[in-house]
């Protein structure tokens, strides 16, 4: 793990930070920096991207934590990248084209946070109706929701 | 095209149809809608809608007690709802740091592997009908029966018990639980042979599920594939023995793998995992140590009930614990098993508070669902069926 | 004569499969061999709504599934009813929030509401049993208010 994490540091420098919480290897990387860091993970062994998620800050600027797991098939552990990025921005790179998988995880994310990903191929919706009004998972939205009632299908 | 004068051009024009599968249909295990493009009978491409089940379930978890969350947990995958309340109680423990006592790792292990019986029982007795095999449905379901007796026996609940809590379990076993346990585990592989052999070497269950809805391991570790679907494409990752957790390293079982990739291949794994959680199940009752079943920490788990009557601070433990909730560091953690349907992974944010900041659930099957167009690319109308049966989904995960 | 047909007709329900989440497990349960629903005259769940005469809703109706219940109640035939199955189909379960309906009685009008989280099959079948009662005693489906009104103001 270790011998990662200095490729890591020789190739992005001053672009990330290395921590460690609850016995978990955490990096903190720059927004512009998150999918060169993937696909290097990617090449040295990092062969399953599992989770794409975030959270909400709210009231810190920046407001969210864009959170990514990822295991290593040989080393036989997980790495968790955290990114963080603002309601105006900065617009996160997707990993979509390195990882397949993230492709669902980031559209749950625009959906449920409304953080968007540059250079996703279908960035729309997934979980709630396709002309729903506001992002669930954010700490300003009410648990119990805006709307009263649904709509009828009816004419 | 030049129009000869006075001739009406008709040559036709082929457009693929579209057809829609779902979100009510019986063959799509909940509320999947699956749109498919068709070629005659051929399938071109196809797109699977979610979202249908979304219950804003995270978002429910952080307006409620860690405690509470248990119950929260069941209701994602309902089919082995003891895998999830595992992940979640592992997750909280982690934050928290503290362990929970052997006896109580043993019994969490017994109802995990429990649950992940039922659930490779539903995965049978569901897709055989899908296939048109109408028997496998009740005999599994019969034997469903039986675990979700123990299940009640234990916590008092058929489906969705919440048995374990942080910290421990919800009560410790009931006075003849073994009986009805060892009962299960004589009875149990004799309906698994006689379900081998209706299906193993039928003909038409053959035809349908072999070469059907191929993937390579390479392609499967993309999309981020786990559990039986991953161990059936050649790669042997299982949770249980690679990342142990919760005295998992205490037992001798063997992790099930093919390297085939199709629908037959994750059948024959799932069969083979229902054996080898038989085993465990046994080891970890007759090998099942004395002492407490929950931690001895009482800013936690909730002193007896008994000693309220005699006991001012054990009272005012109990009233904490039930009016505000434990306190929990704050700190991240993610802390995955192995489910049925592969890793199931609970990523908890706690704040410092006695309610998580955020709560997010790794769901397996929203993972193994979006490789589905790989699956079927090609293939015939037919084959969509066999592919969605044995993913193996579980729309409450895939939506939460 | 209405008699006559009133115990055929309760006596001869033919559910529309509608399960949508942890209730749809039991609901399978209950049909199946331990309980067998099929004795009650529910001898086969019918996938097509054109063929059904009872709905139960069993489990969770989220806000992207809302108008396809509704259209599928429309389908139905008549004389058609409608059973909620479980907390979540009767007042919106365990999930106060912005993502169920609370309640199904919402958008169909519903004749028995079952209670439980999920309710065990004993508890399912006392609720078809209920509604036997009720058709024979002449009921026919009543249109709550809310749904009323809301036809009315077409939305």
């Amino acid at each position: 793990m270790n011998g990662i994490l200095d490729a890591l540091r020789e190739a992005f420098g001053n672009a990330l930070r290395c921590d460690e919480q609850r016995g978990q290897q955490v990096v903190h990387v720059a927004v512009e920096a998150i999918d060169g860091v993937v696909r290097l993970l990617k090449e040295q062994g990092f062969r399953l991207l599992l989770d794409v998620t975030a959270v909400d800050r709210l009231p810190r600027t920046p407001r969210f934590d864009v959170v990514y797991h990822l295991y290593h098939l040989d080393l036989r552990d997980w790495i968790r990248l955290q990114l963080e990025t603002g309601e105006e921005g900065p617009e996160v790179p997707s990993v979509a084209g390195i990882f397949p998988a993230a492709n669902w995880a980031e559209r749950e994310v625009f959906d449920l946070f409304g953080i968007v990903f540059r250079g996703h191929p279908d960035l729309r919706r997934i979980l709630m109706p396709e002309d729903w009004q506001g992002h669930p998972l954010r700490k300003d939205y009410p648990l119990t929701g805006w709307r009263p009632l649904p709509a009828l299908a009816r004419d | 095209m030049a129009a000869i004068a006075g001739q009406i051009n008709v040559e036709p024009t082929l457009k693929p149809m579209i057809l829609n599968l779902g979100p009510q249909h019986p063959s799509t295990h909940g509320v999947l809608r699956v749109r498919v493009e068709l070629d005659g009978e051929q399938v071109k491409n196809c797109e699977p809608v979610i979202g249908y089940l979304h219950t804003g379930i995270e978002k429910t978890f952080e307006d409620l007690f860690f405690q509470q969350g248990c119950m929260l947990a069941d209701r994602m995958d309902y089919v082995s709802p003891l895998n999830n309340n595992l992940a979640w109680v592992l997750a909280v423990e982690r934050l928290l740091g503290i362990e929970v006592p052997k006896r109580c790792q043993y019994i969490r292990v017994m109802f995990a592997e429990l649950s992940r019986i039922a659930s490779h029982l539903v995965w049978l007795g569901t897709s055989a009908m899908d296939m048109g095999a109408m028997t496998p449905f009740f005999y599994t379901m019969q034997q469903r029966e039986l675990i979700l007796d123990l299940n009640e026996m234990a916590a008092g609940y058929r489906m969705n018990p919440s048995y374990f809590r942080v910290g421990g379990l919800m009560r410790d076993l009931p006075p003849g639980f073994a009986e009805r346990l060892y009962a299960f585990l004589d009875g149990f592989p004799r309906w698994l042979d006689e379900l081998k052999g209706l299906l193993d070497r039928n003909p038409i269950w053959l035809e349908r599920l072999q070469g059907t809805g191929r993937i390579s391991a390479e392609q499967a570790l993309d999309y981020g594939w786990t559990g039986p679907l991953l161990r059936a494409c050649g790669v042997p990752r299982d949770l249980r023995k690679w990342n142990p957790y919760s005295s998992y390293e205490d037992f001798a079982f063997e992790v099930p793998t093919e390297s085939a990739g199709d629908v037959y291949a994750r059948y024959r794994v799932r069969m083979r995992e229902m054996e080898e959680s038989l085993k465990i199940v046994r080891q970890a009752m007759d090998n099942l140590p004395a002492g407490p079943w929950h931690v001895q920490d009482r800013k936690i788990y909730p002193p007896d009930k008994a000693e309220i009557a005699q006991s001012m601070e054990a009272l005012i433990y109990h009233f904490k614990l039930f009016s505000e909730g434990f306190m929990v560091p704050p700190g991240e953690v993610y802390a995955a098993v192995e489910g049925p349907k592969g890793e199931l992974g609970c990523f908890v944010v706690g704040a410092g508070s006695s309610r998580p900041h955020r709560v997010h659930v790794r769901g397996p099957s929203f993972y193994n669902l979006q490789a589905l167009p790989e699956l079927v690319r090609g293939g015939l109308l037919a084959d969509i069926v066999a592919a969605i049966g044995s993913i193996d989904i579980v729309l409450g995960e895939v939506d939460r | 004569m209405r008699r006559l047909s009133a115990w055929a007709r309760s006596n001869s329900l033919w559910p529309a499969q509608f399960g949508l989440a942890c209730c749809a497990i039991e609901m399978m349960a209950t049909a199946a061999s331990r309980f067998d629903l099929a004795r009650f005259g529910a001898e086969v769940m019918r996938a097509s709504p054109r063929q059904a005469d009872v709905m139960i809703v069993a489990g969770r109706v989220c806000q992207k599934m809302a108008p396809v219940l509704r259209e599928l109640y429309d389908q139905m035939p008549e004389p058609k009813w409608v059973i909620a199955m479980g907390a979540c189909a009767s007042v919106g379960g365990v999930f106060a929030n912005y993502a169920v309906v609370q309640g199904v009685d919402r958008i169909v009008p519903v004749d028995v509401y079952v209670p439980g989280c999920p309710p065990s099959p004993e508890g399912l079948i006392e609720g078809v049993m209920q509604l036997q009662k009720k058709i024979q005693q002449g009921w026919r489906p009543v249109m709550p208010a809310m749904v009323a009104a809301q036809e009315v103001a077409g939305a």
